[in-house]
Parts: C-alpha cells; structure tokens; sequence
C-alpha cells in the first residue's frame, strides 16, 4: 500500500484513507485530506522534511510522520 | 460596551482576511484582551451603524470547530453560550472548498450567519469563478463580496450582517447519510427527554458521534446525561462496525462530500495555471536556496530590530536621563528626589526604553506573517527545530532572544499551538540577552587574557543555547507532554502586506506592552530602587562627615604651608581668590590635565598616539613653566594638593555609597543569601550585585561600581576591573560562574512582566523566575565546584 510520504515532488495521487486517530487524523482530515481528494506533492524542504502538497486548491504542509497515515490509491 | 445592541461575531478561516475585514470595520475603536482564563486573545471592537451599536468580537481563525484546539473550544463557545446576534463568516474566494467546511459546521450551530466572500478579485484572477447566488441559495444565508484590503463591499458587509440578524433563523442541515442519520435520530430523540440543555439538540447529537470530548463533558453533567452518553457510545461503535472506519472520521468525511456538492455547484474553474504565488513559493523554499534565503531575512530583522533600534533607544536613554537631570536641578536633595529621579523617571525610562525594539519586531513580524513568508520560515526550519521539541516558528522568538527578551516572548505569539508557546517563553530567555553582555564583557576583561576573551564569550553563548534545547526537551517531556502536535498547516499564498495592516498589529502590540506590561516594570524598577536605597538611615561603621572635615582641614593647612608661605609675609593670602595670577596658572594647568586625560581615556598603554599625546602635555606644561618661573611651582603644586584633596573626598562618597547598599534592604538580603552564594564562589558582594541584575542585567555591573567603591562605572571601567581583579575572593573561575549565573538566572523584571502578560498567568511568571535561579544555581556548582575539583 502506497502512501503520501512516498510520492516524489511533482506526483500526483488520489487520497483514500486516513489512518491513525486523535487529534493528528483529524487536523488531516479537516484541512480537506479526505478520500476522493487529489494530491499533489509540490516539494520537500530543504532538509528533507517536511513536506508541501497540493490539495483542493491550495498548498499544505505535513512532516513526513503525518504524511505516512495518508493512503494513495 | 453593555449597550451593544447588536453583537457580531467574525468567524473564518485562518489567511481568510478576517482580521483585515474587522479593521475596516471597527478602524481604531477595538481592544484586545483574553478570554477568561486562557491565553486566546480576545479582540473586541465597536462600530456604529444605522443607529444601531454593533459590538464585533473577532474569534479566532480556525479551519475546524473541534475540541481538540483551545482555538476552536474559544470560538465555538463564543458562539453557543454568547450567543451572539449574527455569525459574519469570511469566507476565502480562492480558497473555496476548505473555507465552506467551516462555514457549515458555523450554520449546524443554528445561528444566523452571513457570508463574506472575501479576496474575490485574487480568485478571479486565478480564473475561479463563484456564484454567489448559488451559494447563498444552497446554504440560505445572504453572501457578500469584499476585497478586504482595499475596503471594498464592507458597507454591504454590515447591511447585510444587521439584516440577516433580525430575520428568523432558517433551519440548516446537512444530509449525513442514512446510516448517520438514523443515529442522529436516535440521540436527538434522547436529548429531548434531558431538562435543561441550552445548546442546539442536533448539534448536540452531531458532536456526541463525533466522540466530541468537551460535549461529552457537558451532556455528562446534565440531568439523565450519563444515559445519553452510553447511547452514543453504542451508537459509535455501531457505525464503525457498519463502515470500517470510526464515527468521527465517517461524518467529517460526509461533511466534506456536502461542501463539495456545494462547492461543484456555485464555483467553475476556467484554467489551472500555476499560480504566481507557487513561482515565488518555488524560489524562497528551494531545497539549496531556502535555508539561506531564511537566514538573511532572520539576519535583516535581528538588525532591524536590534541595530536599529540602538538608535531610537539612544535618543530615549538622553531625553530620560535629561529630564532626570532637568527635574533634578529644581528639587532639593533627598528622598524626594531619589524617588522621583531614580525611582520613577529611572522606571518609566527602563519600560520606554524597550519601545523601539517591540515597534520594529511587529514591525517585521506583521511583514513577515502577512506577506505569508512566517509559514514558509516554520516549514524551512521545522526539521532542525524539532530536533530541541520546538516548532518551526520557536526560531523567531529564540532569535530575538539574543537581542532582548521582552519582544522574545512577546514573539511567541505567533505560535498557535499553546503547547509550543508555553516552551519557548520557558527557555526563551535562556539565549544571552544584549544587557548581559556588559557583564561578560567586564569580567572577561579583569580575568581572562585578551587571546581566549573571544573564546570564553562564546562559550557562555554557546552553553545558553545548549541549555535552551535541554531545557525545551525537559518540559516537552514533563509538564508539556503528549501528542506532539501535528504540523499539518496551510502555507497561504503570498501578497504584499498593507500599510494599513502592518501599522495596526504595530501599534497594538506597543499599547499592550506600554499599559499591561509597563505598570508591573514600573513598580518593580520603584521596588528596586527602594530596597537598594532603604533604610535612609544606616549607621555607618566610620563617621564621614568628620573624615570630610578633616580632609578639608588638612588640605587648607597644606595649602598655607606650600603654596601661600613661599609667597612671603608681605601676601596674607587666605585663599586662592587674592592671587588671581596664581589662579590662572593653576587652572590652566589643571585645563592641559584634565584634556589630557579625555583624549587618552580610551587609549590603550604604550600606544604611539599616547606617547605623542604625553609629550605635547609636556610641552604645554614647560612652556607655562617657562613663561611663569616664579608662580608656575606653587601653582603646580597647589593643583596637585587640590587633585589629592579631591581624590580623598571622593573616595570617602564612594566608600559611604557601598557601606550604604551593603545595608541597604538589598545589601542585608545579600548578607542573607550568603549562605546559598557560597557554594558557587560568590560573597555577599556578588549577591547584591545579582539581586539589583533583576531590575536589568547591565545592572550588575553598575552595581559592582557601587559596592567595591568605584562610584559609577561601566563594564569599560578600568579602576573597577582593577578592583574585581584585586578581589582575593573572585579569580578566573568564579568570573566564570558568574558569567553562567549571569546568563541563566531569573530574567530581568521587564522579561518577566511579558511572561505574565503573554501567558496570562503570574503563577508561569513566578515559575520561570524559579525554575530559572534554580537552573542557574545547579549549573554554577557544578562549574564551580567542578572547577575547583580540578585544581583551577
């Protein structure tokens, strides 16, 4: 299973699950990181984390560790 | 502000503009302060309309109405217990879809609310076109359009905000699905049969699946409540069971797919260009030149703040001591005068004097945090941050540090997460702040050799910023455990600031520190002052007034003996004034001296420009002699009996001033602490010094002056270095743990007084005084102890 701390800058994939619980899983899911949602991942860091996506039109970061509980189909 | 007779609340998005809508509404007439009991600001503001008085209160941004931020928890109660009259959401245009995730869960709180579509001409130009009467239509509230920072559609806003407000509330509801919705039903039906609930039923029966920890809270305390609970406890598991997934998670996701068949319904996309936002994104997070990107602009506004700020600082450091001086002149010496001069006016300058620096950091904060570079900088340093538990945007404030620490922690605020902000005000003042550099550079001087000065500067740095991670790691650990928060965050996109924006968030942050933290440094710089100068009356171990006298009588008889009496009997001079050519000679010769020894004084020993300074002295001097072979003698050496005379009297203030502080309140309570002091080297001496640094750390070391009868002195004062070097008490060592004593122990008063106001809280104050004297004292035992162990 593929998940969003996986996709290289400039891949793009669509969000099917989100694992995990608490306060971590619903600030993702708040921020419209929800199944059916395209993603596209923009860029890393400088040092490599954390990360900047794409998503519902606009730019979002995560650490890789909250990108991990992201599925992509 | 009881005669509101309409109250607004402005509701949104964090980036969606709100704040910027609640100033041009508002203009100047707001105020900031807390809601009870925590640290969430509270920004309140009045405007009149139509006759009415609208009340604004400004909620926090949010993205969600959760229980899991304090953000969210403030906002949604606002709404439920205050009810205010109307709900003005500012709704992002170019940000649509997240933005209306909001606005729906604002709607299910079944009160009125009106729509402020805001930035429409940003996301006109990224080719998204809205439909306002789509929207307004699908969610039955009324919609406006405004372009917040050119003023644009508030009149139209506020119509219909007031409008809105006096029509019945039509009910709204999202279709949760059919599973859903059965157990909606179910604890709807429940909650009927419970007395005494104030809040909206369905909401109640929404946020119960949700596992919703505040609600569950209040449904518990309520009559039958216990029974409620158990049911939705049932009902959760039901639905997980049913979906694969728990409650909470199915119905944000259900509310998720509503806004977006709300969102598909009113919005066409015309094109999907990268953005120009994205281009400039591109450039300032690059993988090379990100990081220095983010250095050169932490290195401008540490100088924008700092060196700059020198300037503005002087000005205000001459125009106080001015007026010190000015008043000064017109009182009669006493306790009056010591009161008002260096009690009140020294107090009222140690709280201005900070203005220039919190001007410039808001001023570079508001820049920062509103061109949209603040998240970029968070993003950037986040992994290196982490490292200490801290947040990506801790490295502003911790930066600030280095300069002072009152805009230190009044920097914090740009942390939301209370967590994060609460750990570094902690450790905040653990990086060298400039006052205490004085001290360092004094000691250095008397104790170390010129080639490891640099050496053990740094170190003292260097063991600040060690002891800054170690301590954030400690209280990330103990008293801020849990969940590290997430650092899922939007990074808005990026616009030229305002002036008028900029220059608000300006002049707010100097009101606050002017009113809430000035009164608590002012009272405690007149606290200071009084035990450093109380009691009045002390009885001293020499009587001064006669060694005064005595030092008169003996340069009078001098004077008579060597100067007078070679004149012969035919002058019966009895002072200077009958000689007036023998008083010329003598002022001149004291003029040539006295130039002398201000051009020298910053003239290092045995330098070319010294030595052709000497001679040219002299010169001058022999060409007088020369000039007045007879009188030049007396007159030579009456100047110097004078310089003696002088010299005596003043050491005798001097000697009185330190016998006078040793019994001071301050001075008795430094006998006291001997006990505790000892063990780090440290006399009495010391002890006051370090008690008198809380007022300010620069304070140590005019403090010395003092005690070791130097009179006043700065960290350049060679008669006071000379004195600590001839301390057989202090030696390199103990010049060392005082460096670290200096550097760790509880900040000045005026970084305190910030602690209180930026965590709302006088026991958080009290706790970094304690936590960090106590700091201070494990690490110079160790130091020293450890030291001496070692043979040094």
């Amino acid at each position: 299973m593929k998940t969003l701390d996986q996709l290289k800058p400039g891949e793009t994939g669509v969000v099917s699950k989100v694992q995990g619980k608490g306060p971590v899983k619903r600030r993702i899911i708040d921020m419209g990181v929800v199944a059916g949602t395209p993603v596209r991942v923009l860029k890393l860091a400088p040092l490599g984390d954390p990360m900047e996506v794409k998503i519902k039109g606009f730019n979002l970061s995560l650490r890789k560790a909250e990108a991990t509980l992201i599925e992509i189909e | 502000m009881g005669t509101a007779s309409l109250t607004i609340a402005l509701a949104g998005n964090p980036n969606s503009g709100k704040t910027t809508i609640f100033n041009n509404i508002t203009g100047a007439r707001q105020h900031v302060g807390n809601y009870p009991g925590v640290t969430v600001e509270r920004r309140e503001g009045v405007c009149r309309y139509q006759g009415k008085n609208l009340l604004l209160v400004d909620l926090p941004g949010t993205y969600s109405l959760t229980a899991y931020s304090l953000d969210e928890i403030v906002a949604r109660n606002f709404i439920v217990e205050e009810k205010p009259d109307i709900i003005v959401n500012v709704l992002d245009a170019a940000n649509l879809e997240r933005n209306l995730y909001l606005a729906v869960q604002l709607l299910e709180l079944e009160r009125p609310v009106a729509l402020a579509l805001n930035m429409t001409d940003t996301a006109e130009k990224v080719g998204i076109r809205i439909n306002d009467k789509v929207l307004s239509q699908k969610l039955g509230v009324p919609v406006v359009r405004t372009v917040g920072n050119r003023n644009k559609g508030t009149k139209e806003l506020l119509q219909a905000a007031v409008a809105a407000s006096s029509v019945q509330y039509r009910s709204f509801r999202i279709d949760y699905g059919a599973d859903v919705e059965a157990k909606i039903q179910i604890l709807y039906q429940e909650l009927e049969t419970v007395p005494d609930n104030k809040y909206p039923k369905r909401w109640l029966a929404v946020k119960l699946l949700e596992n919703d920890k505040v609600v569950n809270e209040k449904v518990a305390a309520l009559v039958g409540g216990q029974r409620v609970l158990t049911l939705a406890e049932q009902c959760r598991s039901e639905l997980a069971a049913g979906s694969g997934d728990d409650a909470e998670t199915i119905i944000a996701d259900r509310r998720y797919r509503y806004v977006a068949d709300v969102f598909n319904a009113a919005v066409s996309k015309s094109m999907n260009v990268e953005n120009f936002s994205d281009k400039i994104d591109k450039v300032l997070t690059n993988r090379v030149l990100g990081l220095p990107i983010f250095f050169s602009l932490m290195w401008l506004l540490f100088n924008l703040v700092f060196t700059v700020g020198a300037y503005p600082q002087g000005w205000i450091e001459d125009g106080i001591s001015w007026l010190g001086d000015w008043i000064g002149a017109y009182m009669a010496d006493g306790e009056l005068k010591s009161l008002i001069v260096d009690g009140i006016i020294g107090g009222v300058g140690g709280v201005v004097v900070f203005l220039p620096n919190i001007v410039l950091l808001f001023l570079g904060i508001a820049i920062l945090e509103d061109s949209g570079y603040m998240a970029r900088a968070a993003f950037v340093m986040d992994r290196a941050m982490r490292f200490a538990g801290l947040h990506g945007k801790s490295f502003i404030p911790m930066l600030m540090g280095f300069g002072c620490g009152v805009p230190a922690i009044m920097g914090t605020r740009t942390l939301e997460n209370p967590r994060d902000r609460m750990v570094t005000i902690l450790v905040a003042p653990l990086m060298s702040c400039s006052a205490r550099l004085p001290v360092y550079t004094l000691l250095i001087a008397a104790f170390f050799a010129e080639e490891v000065a640099g050496t053990v500067l740094f170190s003292v740095y260097l063991l600040g910023i060690l002891l800054a991670v170690l301590m954030a790691l400690i209280f990330r650990n103990t008293l801020f455990k849990g969940d590290s928060e997430p650092f899922v965050m939007e990074l808005p996109p990026y616009h030229l600031p305002t002036l008028r924006s900029v220059l608000m968030h300006m002049w707010e942050r100097s009101v606050i520190y002017l009113k809430k933290m000035g009164s608590i440094i002012l009272a405690a710089s007149i606290l200071i002052w009084f035990l450093t100068n109380y009691p009045a009356e002390v009885e001293y171990s020499k009587n001064y007034e006669e060694l005064r006298t005595q030092a008169e009588a003996a340069f009078t008889e001098n004077v008579a003996k060597d100067v007078y009496a070679p004149l012969g009997a035919k002058i019966l001079a009895e002072n200077l004034e009958d000689l007036p050519e023998l008083k010329a000679i003598a002022a001149e010769i004291a003029a040539i001296n006295t130039e002398f020894d201000e051009k020298t004084a910053d003239l290092a020993e045995g330098s070319a420009e010294l030595a052709a300074l000497e001679a040219d002295k002299e010169n001058r001097l022999k060409k007088l002699e020369a000039d007045n072979e007879k009188l030049y003698p007396l007159a030579a050496r009456y100047v110097e009996l004078q310089g003696e005379f002088e010299g005596a009297q003043k050491k005798l203030d001097y000697e009185q001033a330190a016998e006078k502080l040793e019994k001071s309140y301050a001075g008795r309570i430094g006998h006291g602490i001997a006990i505790l002091t000892q063990p780090l080297g440290f006399d009495w001496k010391i002890g006051i010094a370090l008690m008198t640094g809380l007022a300010a750390k620069e304070v140590v070391v005019s403090t010395l002056g003092t005690i070791y009868s130097i009179g006043e002195a700065d960290e350049t004062s060679t008669a006071l270095k000379e004195a600590l070097a001839a301390d057989p008490t202090l030696d390199p060592l103990v010049a060392l743990t005082l460096m670290a004593f200096t550097l760790i122990y509880a900040p000045c008063l005026a970084a305190m007084a910030a602690v209180k106001r930026e965590t709302n809280s006088w026991k958080w104050a009290a706790f970094t005084m304690v936590y960090s004297t106590g700091l201070a004292w494990v690490v110079s035992f160790v130091i020293y102890q450890g030291g001496r162990a070692l043979g040094y």
